[in-house]
This record gives structure tokens, sequence and C-alpha cells, in this order.
């Protein structure tokens, strides 16, 4: 579903990606973890096609993200949902009209359908009733919330996470997590989620992956990846 | 390369490379005037933001313009008894130069800057990656209703700025100059009577004010909006796009305001 081989990346003199592969199978979620700085968010946005790659290739639901044109871009991205690190809501649109707002610039759906699809997902986020408030009156978590819904609202395929715990108290991240895990199995949606958070990533991820250097030093299911015994592991994550 | 040609590379490329962004941010926008039905009541907002809460500033502003032509005017004609073609000189000069330019300075200064902010904010807060995320279109959802808004209160405000302005001067060649103010007026609504083309019912000077402050408000909202869409780096990067705003909107509407002046009244 998301395919990454020997993808590469250089801002200037800098490399972030060096010969990057990976691959998440359709509805698993694949977590990634590495130092702040290391570049995980410029793998998300290689594969959400804001950025491309130098070399190698990006596939996402059987598209190679690099080649498509704008209109096709835009069509994929349909189907794919971003939850950014800080939620990224429009400063000027209620919570409603946020979430709604890419069903309203799609054109594709009555106002009537878009109202009831808003609704359903804002109840999915327990945020029914927060409907009115504007961005500025709502805490940090319930930006998340918003955002994680606005990400759902298209029901799309693939859904990336950026640091979905980040900025938030430890209660919170735990709800955080565990809502988007249950909203995994509901949906199937296939994601990857960029994290430093371990107890984020055993909850939600199907696997996990400790990406630096451009590269990633290892990956498995969770388990596998703390019993690896990689001296990195041991230093970044404490297992 | 040596030092002179690495420093003009550092500096002229990426000047060169914003002011190729910023004609392609208005040509696109001209490529969404289809959109502009759906995007009304956006338009709406914004014209009360650029418009109407700008009104007062370019009002005070003229109405100083108006009486200071007419001082400087008045003591020079006064010196050859023409203190009575006052009504004249300041209309002319306020309908043709003074009330499109500094109408669209005050523009520049508060509704530029304002639109390079607001959308600046958005680029380092990623609200625009969100919406480039969403499939938004950002030039029919962001930049039309921005430009539109603008390219359309940019001649009404230069309307009421030159009222206001003629009103100014008379006020003060009366008042300062002894002019009689009702033989001031007379004066100065003869002085813009000339016509265009016979057919056309609104003087020369009038349209000329009026075509060059739809292209000013045009050219103040795609630099402004176009600034804020190159913002970078946090906050430092929001205060150079407004800064580079309001600087470039500046300068393009004196430069356009030669073109356009020699354009219009060439013959």
């Amino acid at each position: 579903m998301i395919k990454l081989h020997e993808v590469r990346k250089s801002f200037g003199a800098q490399k972030v990606l060096e010969g990057l592969s990976l691959e998440v199978p359709t509805g698993k979620c694949l977590v990634l973890m590495g130092p702040s700085g290391s570049g995980k968010s410029v793998i998300l946005k290689h594969i959400i096609g804001l950025l491309r790659p130098d070399a190698g290739s990006v596939e996402v639901m059987g598209q190679e993200v690099p080649k498509l044109k704008r209109r096709e871009l835009a069509k994929l991205r349909h189907d794919m949902g971003y939850l950014f690190q800080h939620a990224a809501l429009i400063n000027w649109l209620n919570v409603f009209d946020n979430v709604a707002l890419p069903l309203r610039e799609s054109r594709d759906m009555a106002e009537p359908e878009i109202r009831e699809r808003v609704t359903k997902v804002l109840e999915l986020v327990l945020l029914a009733d927060q409907d009115h408030k504007m961005p500025e009156q709502l805490s940090g978590g319930m930006q998340k919330r918003v955002g994680l819904a606005r990400a759902l609202v298209t029901e799309p395929k693939v859904i990336l996470y950026d640091e979905p715990e980040a900025g938030l108290d430890p209660e919170m991240s735990a709800n955080i997590s565990a809502m988007i895990r249950k909203l995994q199995l509901e949906l199937g949606t296939t994601s990857i989620a960029v994290t430093h958070s371990l107890n984020c990533a055993l909850v939600i991820g199907d696997q996990l992956a400790l990406f630096e250097q451009g590269r990633i030093l290892v990956s498995g299911k969770p388990a596998e990846v703390l019993a690896s015994g990689h001296p990195r592991v041991k230093e970044f994550l404490g297992a | 390369m040596n030092f002179i040609e690495r420093t003009g590379a550092r500096i002229l490329a990426p000047t060169i490379q914003a002011a190729g962004f910023t004609v392609t941010v208005g040509l696109r926008t001209l490529g969404r005037l289809g959109h502009l039905g759906r995007r009304r009541r956006t338009v709406m907002d914004q014209m009360h933001l650029s418009g109407v809460k700008t009104l007062h500033v370019v009002l005070l502003v003229n109405f100083f313009i108006g009486m200071i032509l007419a001082l400087q005017l008045g003591y020079e004609l006064a010196q050859y008894g023409q203190q009575q073609a006052i009504g004249f000189a300041v209309a002319i000069a306020m309908v043709r130069e003074m009330a499109p330019m500094m109408t669209a300075v005050v523009l520049a200064a508060s509704v530029a800057s304002a639109m390079a902010a607001e959308i600046g904010t958005m680029r380092v807060q990623e609200e625009v990656t969100a919406l480039e995320v969403m499939s938004v279109d950002l030039t029919s959802y962001l930049i039309l209703p921005r430009v539109m808004a603008l390219t359309i209160m940019a001649p009404l405000l230069t309307l009421l700025a030159a009222a206001v302005g003629i009103l100014g001067g008379g006020m003060l060649a009366d008042l300062q100059l002894g002019v009689d103010f009702s033989g001031y007026m007379l004066n100065a609504i003869d002085s813009l009577k000339d016509r265009w083309v016979w057919w056309l019912p609104v003087p020369k000077s009038l349209y000329a004010a009026l075509i060059k402050s739809a292209v000013f408000g045009f050219t103040i909202a795609v630099v402004g909006c176009a600034s804020g869409l190159q913002a970078r780096h946090g906050a430092r990067g929001v205060g150079d796009a407004t800064r580079g705003a309001v600087r470039n909107s500046i300068i393009l509407i004196i430069v356009l305001n030669f073109f356009l002046g020699k354009l219009i009244f060439a013959n």
C-alpha cells in the first residue's frame, strides 16, 4: 500500500534521506521513531507529495507519487489524511467548518450530506458539542482531535500522523493514542505515525522502525524491535 | 565564481525567483476568475476588511493632501494673481495623481502588510500546507477573494479620496487664501469635464483614476499574498514577508503610476 524504495533527499549539503526503503501493508500502522531533526517528517512529506525525492521511488496505493501530475496528486490526496504536529487548523473557521473544509472544497457532496458526515466524525473524536468553537478557544488536545476529525472526514485509505502526542500531557497523549488505535481498527486504514513517545508507538503501531541518519536502523513488530538488542534501540528507547 | 558573482547570485537569484512567483500568483488568480461566484461571501468579507476598515485613514490622508496642494499652489498662483485657478489645479492633481497614488500607498501599508502577515503566519504554522494536503486550491480559496476585494475597493476608495481631497483644498483656499468656495468648486468641476471619448459619460481624468486604482489594488493584493506564501522560518520570516510586501507594493505603485499615466494621457 505504501512503499518507499531507495529514497534519497538532500537540502543543500545536508543529506536527510540516504537510500531509505520501507513498506507498510494495507490496513497496518508503521510507527517511525528517531531523534529530533533526523528527517522523519520529511518521509511523510514525500508520501503526501509535498516533497519530491532526489532519487528513488515513493509508491502509495499503486501510484508513483513524484510522477503524478497536479490533478492526479490532488485526487490521490483525497484518499489520504494527514494529522499535523500542531493540528494546523484554519484560524478563521470554527471546529465544524474546519472539519467540513475538505468535503466542501472537493464539491462532491451536498451540504446536508456534509453536515451528517462531519457530525459523525466529530462524535467519533468526542467533540460533537464543541463544533461552534474557534480553534483558539480549544486546548491543545482538543485541537489535535479536531485535526484528527479533519483527517478522517474524507474516509481516507491512508493516514499520516506527525507526532500525534506532541505537546499533550500524558493523559491526553494516552487518550489520543487510544483513539487513533480504535479508529485504525474500525476503519482499517493504512498509516504511518511519526512519534517520540514509546507509549504511543506501542499503542498504535503494528510495526515499529527506528530511523536515524537517513535510513532505518531496525524495524519489525514492536516487541521484536525492543528485543533486538540493537545498541541504538537501547540508547534511544531505553529498551 | 568570484566574490562579485557569488554576491550577485545570492542577491539576484532570490529576487528574480520571488518576482517570478508573484507574477505566477497574479496570472493564476486571473485564471480563477470563474470561481468568483462560489467565493462571493469571502470576497465581501475581504472588501470589508480591506476597504471599509481603511476608509478613515484614506480620507484623512487625502483631505490633508488636498490642503497641502491648495496651500502650495495657492501661494505660487497668488504671485501672478491667479489664485482662482486653485480649484482647477487641485482637482486635476487630486483626481489624476494624488488620490489614486496616496490611496494605494495607504492600502499597501495597511492591507498588503496585513495580507502578507496573515498568509505568512498561516504558512509558518502549516495551515497553508494543510490546505495543500487537503487538495484545496490555494489560489481560489486564499488569493482570489483578497485580490478581487482590493481590486474592487481601491477605485471606490480613490473616488472618495479625490472628493475629500478637493474638498480639503477648497476649505483651505477659502479660509487661508481668500478664494470663494463656490467659485473654487465650479472651477474644480470645470477642470474634470474633458471626455476621453465622446460616448463615455465620465471625464477622462476620472477614468484614469479608476483604471489606475484598480490596477494598483490588484497589484497590492497579489504582492501581499505572494509575499505571505513565500514566508519561511517562523516569526522573523513573517516579518520579512510583511516588510517585503509593503516595500515592493509601493515601488510597483510608483512605477506603474508613471507608465499608466503615460499610456492614458499620451494624446
